[in-house]
């Protein structure tokens, strides 16, 4: 039906099976989890947040940016983008589903979640970003079903959808900004205490978000019968060269701040991660791989030559990634709580178990992300039989 | 609210006008409630003194921990805090410096819960868990945490920690009167409102006793003994510039 | 033809198999009917009352007792009221292992009884310590004795 050619499928159940599996092993050992309580992962009294709200923060940012889909093509009439707006959408969907989940898994009492419900507090955060989560998560499932319902039919979405597409922009830029006031407004953690947390946040995941979605199109390309083009492509390479740029930058503006004005605990956080403080260095290799991944990746799609050669941006987009997800989903969480406000050296090295539920989740997600993608490629293969493969070119 | 109050502390002062014919809590014993009573109403809060802890002491710790069966979990980064003695430096990030009298800068000082007037772990709760009576008390409801830890991360005082492990296992004497925890809330010092509800001082109070080095009563009554301290010796707590406004003072003369 | 009744005995032996399994519970407990568990209400302190009174009256007590130790629960908890009184004007302090568990010293055989019977699991008792030592004895709040578990 999608791709006629047995070896693309085959290709398709073996990545399915994997993730069935991977799922599996996470299931087991949160069981474990659930018997034993968080004990069994590495957190400990100064370091009380790890691989889990860490992961949590990063898919805030992956959910979030399907906005730079939907902004252009609704906004500004890019019309490029028109064919993989879908694709931006279902990712949210996918991303937060993920996000929720790895909150309900770093719960104490996970029995007792609904508390939030019961005995809701809105003087607090947490309480902003289930709110926040829950729309966008009802936004993008309303408007992906619509539209792609729509376009099943030949017909233009019906009217009402449009309302919620422009209410879904701002909304994107809300998730993560309440995601980050999570952080920003917490006296003692001076990593955190910053006013540029919401932006920073913003901005990486305006970067990564977007390399997500053109590895994605590439492995559509590759694997089934859509063909996102080129043009969307290049034009997300630009959109993810800025948005780097200026993570890059926020980043460096941090770093003057805290060693010009020599303050010592806005300096130490930065020690720690970059140089390590008494002999704790665990995250110095991770660092500097995410900062040297960064600046090679912004050369590759700052340099029109380089942007433009699939494989390069390829290359880059994945660097891009892997970069911010050390940055976001590793280094920001941890760090903030090395050094403690009381001065305590903490270590946190994630355990095997937590791995497993960590990739667990993970996994879980990209099996409703495959769901959902299948879908989308099923219709476009109905709607557009023949102008599939390399529609889009100019 | 103001009902609750009247009665909580008609009660204490009821308890304690028995409690002074019978004199059977030593020393500090009665002066917390008395005071709060003849406030009218009262704001908890404490003074300790560092230079009156002897080396070595750990009473109040003791006392605190067999009174709340607080587990003993061996090993960096699994004590569970409700009382605990840290160095100087690490109470006082900002005061210390090379020429600090080494009379004061070794000697470890006794860190909990400052029972903030502005809490930021009440405000960051998302279930109301924490929660800051009218008394100033900030405490814990177990019932309802949901262990999110988001409190921790709020904490400017390392003041919480986190159940990350059924704490049974790793308590040593078990107190009946009083619960334990299970795995995944998270706990804290509660300036044993349990005992004060009673007209009993703080179990670390108590059980410094006449050393002096811990002091307790009601803030807003200015003749009560801590405020008299107060009067002629300068205090100071940690982290003010962080707007939480602490009330556990820490005497510096 | 030969398959299809192949396939529709293989499918009638699928079921009986299911039906037998998903069954089992009730004809194995057919004509066992579990006896309603008596609550066992003779311990010292109860037969030392003067009169045989809860904090409530006794069907208000079997309906209602897990919504009065949630109500004093809040009341203790959140509000810091400790007193409980009933109309009758008699006082308790409302706590569990103080006041229920004083009277109710049997737990296996008033509390555990009749919740194993309902299939409820209260979780007071992950964080609650049972009283180790009947109540008229004056060791009973003595540091030290009481049972995990």
């Amino acid at each position: 039906m999608i791709d006629q050619t047995s070896g693309n499928r085959r290709i398709e159940w073996l990545w399915v099976g994997i993730l069935v599996i991977v799922i599996a092993i996470g299931v087991i050992a949160y069981l474990r989890q659930l018997q034993e309580g968080l004990g069994i992962t590495g957190m400990n009294q100064n370091v009380t947040w790890g691989l889990y709200i860490a992961q949590f923060t990063f898919l805030v940012g992956i959910a979030a940016s399907a906005v730079m889909l939907i902004l252009p093509y609704y906004l500004h009439d890019y019309k490029l983008f028109g064919r993989i707006t879908l694709l931006g959408e279902f990712l949210a969907v996918a991303a937060v589903l993920m996000s929720v989940t790895f909150i309900i898994v770093d719960l104490g009492r996970p029995d007792r979640a609904f508390n939030v419900i019961l005995h809701a507090s809105p003087s607090s955060i947490l309480f902003w970003d289930m709110i926040v989560l829950t729309g966008y998560l009802l936004l993008n499932l309303v408007i992906g079903w619509t539209v792609l319902e729509g376009e099943r039919k030949g017909v233009p979405p019906p009217g009402w959808v449009k309302p919620l597409i422009y209410l879904s922009i701002p909304w994107a830029i809300s998730i993560h900004t309440v995601t980050a006031f999570i952080y920003a407004g917490l006296p003692g953690r001076s990593f955190w205490l910053t006013a540029i947390m919401a932006p920073r946040f913003l901005a990486s995941a305006f970067a990564s978000g977007p390399a997500l979605l053109v590895l994605v199109c590439l492995v559509l390309r590759r694997y089934t019968v859509f063909d996102a083009g080129r043009e969307p492509l290049q034009t997300l390479g630009k959109i993810i060269a800025y948005a780097l740029a200026a993570s890059i930058f926020f980043v460096l503006m941090e770093l003057f701040t805290a060693f010009y004005s020599g303050i010592p605990s806005l300096a130490h956080h930065f020690e720690y991660m970059f140089v390590g403080i008494e002999g704790h260095a665990t995250l110095v290799p991770w660092m500097w791989t995410s900062a040297v991944l960064a600046v090679a990746a912004l050369a590759v799609l700052l340099i029109p030559r380089l942007r433009r050669n699939e494989a390069w941006l390829a290359a880059a987009c994945a660097a891009v990634f892997v970069s911010l997800w050390i940055e976001k989903g590793l280094g920001l969480v941890v760090t903030g709580f090395i050094p403690s406000p009381t001065g305590e050296i903490g270590t946190y090295i994630p355990t095997a178990l937590e791995i497993a539920i960590t990739l667990g989740v993970w996994a879980g997600g990209l099996l409703i992300l495959t769901l959902l993608y299948r879908l989308f490629v099923a219709v476009k293969a109905l709607t557009e039989p023949v102008a599939v493969k390399g529609a889009g070119e100019p | 609210m103001i009902d609750t109050e009247r009665r909580r502390l008609l009660k204490i002062a009821g308890t304690l006008i028995l409690g002074s014919m019978l004199p059977i809590i030593p020393c500090s014993a009665s002066s917390p409630g008395r005071s709060a009573s003849a406030a009218g109403a009262g704001r908890w809060g404490m003074v300790i003194d560092p230079r009156k802890c002897p080396a070595g002491c750990r009473d109040c710790i003791d006392a605190c921990h067999a009174v709340h069966n607080v587990p003993h979990i061996a090993g960096p980064g699994n004590e569970i805090r409700w009382i605990r003695q840290v160095p100087f430096q690490n109470a006082f990030p900002d005061q210390g410096h090379p020429y600090l009298d080494a009379g004061r800068r070794d000697v470890p000082v006794l860190a909990l819960c400052n029972h903030c007037e502005n809490p930021p772990c009440v405000r960051v709760c998302p279930t109301k868990a924490t929660f800051r009576r009218s008394d100033g008390i900030v405490v814990m409801d177990y019932h309802r945490c949901i262990g999110c830890r988001f409190c921790i991360a709020a904490c400017p005082y390392g003041s919480r920690s986190m159940n990350f492990r059924d704490p049974r296992p790793f308590i040593r004497t078990v107190n009946p009167d009083y619960p334990t925890r299970t795995r995944g809330v998270v706990e804290k010092c509660n300036f044993c409102e349990e005992r004060l509800a009673k007209g009993m001082p703080p179990a670390c109070v108590e059980a410094c006793g006449k050393r002096g080095a811990l002091l307790f009563g009601d803030m807003t009554d200015p003749s009560s003994e801590i405020r008299r301290l107060m009067k002629d010796r300068p205090t100071i707590r940690r982290r003010p510039e962080l707007g939480t406004d602490p009330h556990v003072f820490y005497i510096v003369s | 033809m030969k398959g299809r009744r192949g396939g529709l005995i293989a499918i009638g032996i699928g079921l009986a198999v299911f039906l037998a399994l998903a069954t089992y519970p009730f004809w194995h407990a057919a004509g066992k009917a579990m006896p309603v568990p008596e609550l066992d209400l003779e311990t010292p302190a109860i037969r030392a009352l003067p009169a045989r009174l809860c904090v409530a009256p006794t069907a208000e007590m079997k309906t209602r007792h897990m919504q009065i130790l949630d109500e004093w629960r809040t009341e203790v908890v959140r509000n810091g009221r400790r007193t409980f009184e009933t109309p009758d004007g008699r006082r308790f302090d409302r706590s569990l292992t103080r006041t229920c568990m004083q009277c109710h010293s049997n737990k296996e055989r008033f509390c555990d009884r009749c919740h194993d019977y309902a299939g409820v699991k209260p979780k007071c008792w992950d964080c609650h310590i049972v009283p180790e030592t009947p109540s008229g004895e004056a060791s009973a709040a003595v540091a030290g004795k009481g049972t995990l578990k």
